[in-house]
Order: C-alpha cells, then structure tokens, then sequence
C-alpha cells in the first residue's frame, strides 16, 4: 500500500529530487550534524565512487583533502541559532561531479559578527598566487596557534594553493544576529 | 623510556617511539576528530626523549595523507628533532611519499626548508 503522505505530493517531489540530482551530477548530499563519524563515512563513500569512475590519483586526493577539511569545519565551527545545542556542528553538504571540476559545497550557519573575519581570510586566498600562498602557510604554520577549536586557520589556504581555483562563497542573512555561509570549492578534473 | 606503539587506523597513524630498538616513525593517514588530544601524548614523550636521545635518531615520516591541523603538529616534531640537533645529537628526518604524489613531496621540501635538519626524501613505487 502507497504510504498516505507519497499521494500528497510527496512522491513528486521524491522524483523532482532524483531528475535534480542526476541531472546535477550530484554524488553526495547530506543535511544534518556533521560528526567524526559522518566525515570518516563520506570520504569512504566518495573515494570509492572516485575509484569507480576512475579519477586520477591526484584528484582524488585533493578532493579527499578538501572534504576533510571543509567537513571538519563544519564540525567544529558550524554555530546554532538559539544556542540550541542539538543544532550544533550541523550543516549541509554536497558533492557533483560536472564535466570539467568536481564541486564541493558546504552550508552552515555562522554568527554574523564573524563575517568580516571569514571573508577577510577568503579574499586573502584568493588575492594570491600558488608561492605566495606556500608562503603564508609557512608562515601560519609557524606563528598560527591551533585555536582551541583545534583549527590552525590553515584549511582555506592549503584548499587554494591544492585546487588553484578560488574559494567561492556566499552569506545570506538569516536572522538579526546569524547567517547563512555557503562555501563552493571546485577541484579541476584531468582530461 | 616507554615505547608508545600505536596502530593505524582509517583516521589515525601509526606510530612507534621506541628508544631502546632505536625506531621512530608515523605512517598513513592523519586526520584526527582531535589533534590535540591525539598527539599530545606523542608531542610530551618527543619532549621528554630530546632532552636525552640517543648518540643517533632518524624519524621516519610516511604519511599518505594528513589534514592541516596535523601539519602544524608535524613542524613541532620537527622542531624537537632540530633541538637534538642543536645540542650535537645526530639527526635525520626521512620523508616517504609515493612516487606521484607530488604534493606529499612538496611538503617534504617545504618542511626541510623550515627547520635546521638533515632531511632525506624518499620516494617509493606505488
């Protein structure tokens, strides 16, 4: 027997989501508390899909490298509205796989107070070139301490010297005191 | 001093800080849920070993993935290795990485330019 809500439009929309997602490429999609564990999960899951389509040893690394490191954010940085503690660590998380890049998109919500900061380390990414960003890595590397979060602010540089592409981002406001940050990362597959 | 023998697992090297047979090494892959809660037991036995290591200490470093927040950790260890050196202790520091791995390479060159040690990179068939 058809479930009651599958006639309620519901069936539909199970279907729009999966024409969206083929269309879209989309090989990952996950809304929810991002732990260890779902980090351990998705990077198992997306180096086997990796392998199966046969990407070549250095993309799959880099896309490794940036999951970890975008999830491990989300982990640690991803901020509750309400301070409700069961909303911590939570986020959403996508990957497709288009002809030319994978893209790796992360979507969390941050206090707005840290937007000025954020965008002012995205921009400075992407204001530099490969050697310069080796260079401020060094540097963080060496002066940075590991915040208590257990993030060396490390991630973002690394992801855009690894991809050589830049760091794409968003903020959309979504309430009087946080906002929504969305992150797009593309890795550049070899043809 | 004690050995600390760890095992590798999907998310956490291996390690061995074995005085007494003289071996030290970290190998595969690096990406903690806490790096400090995992390696501050390695960062306080190098500690402690440097105050007194042995006449000669090569580290062998075979990582097949680390995340950022490892990377500052290996630059401590490093520093600790370049402290043995100082005070006239033989070191060495062998970086492993597979042959097409360019950017474990790189890291390896990168890190030999940041601290005073002999440094060896070692590149292995796949």
């Amino acid at each position: 027997m058809v479930p009651e809500e599958f006639n309620s439009g519901y069936l539909n929309f199970v279907y729009d989501f999966y024409k969206t997602m083929k269309a879209k490429e989309i090989k990952i999609v996950y809304e929810g508390v991002i732990t260890h564990q779902i980090i351990k999960a998705f990077i198992a899951l997306s180096e086997a899909q990796m392998e199966q389509t046969g990407e070549s040893a250095r993309v799959q690394r880099i896309v490794f490298h940036v999951m970890v490191e975008c999830l491990q954010n989300i982990s640690k940085h991803a901020c509750p509205v309400n301070n409700n503690e069961s909303e911590k660590s939570r986020g959403i998380f996508l990957v497709s796989r288009q002809t030319e890049y994978f893209c790796i998109t992360t979507g969390n919500i941050i206090v707005s107070e840290n937007i000025q900061k954020l965008k002012g380390a995205l921009d400075q990414v992407n204001s530099l070139n490969r050697d310069e960003l080796t260079e401020l890595y060094k540097h963080q590397m060496k002066e940075g301490r590991i915040s208590e979060k257990g993030g060396a602010g490390l991630g973002f540089i690394d992801i855009g010297r690894k991809t050589g592409n830049p760091l794409e981002y968003s903020f959309l406001n979504v309430s009087e005191t946080h906002s929504f940050f969305v992150l797009t990362i593309r890795v550049s597959r070899e043809t | 001093m004690e050995p600390i023998l760890i095992t590798e697992t999907y998310d956490c090297p291996g390690i061995t800080l074995d005085q007494e047979n003289n071996i030290f090494q970290i190998t595969g892959r690096s990406l903690p849920e806490d790096v400090y809660t995992f390696y501050d037991p390695i960062i306080v036995w190098m500690t402690e070993y440097a105050k007194q290591p042995n006449p000669e200490t090569v580290f062998d470093f075979k990582f097949i993935y680390f995340n950022t927040a490892t990377s500052k950790i290996i630059l401590d260890i490093l520093t600790l290795m370049e402290q043995m050196n100082e005070t006239g202790h033989k070191v060495l520091v062998r970086w492993h990485y597979l042959k097409d791995d360019e950017d474990m390479k790189d890291a390896g060159e990168e890190y030999s330019g940041m601290v005073e040690v002999p440094f060896e990179l070692i590149s292995h068939q796949i």
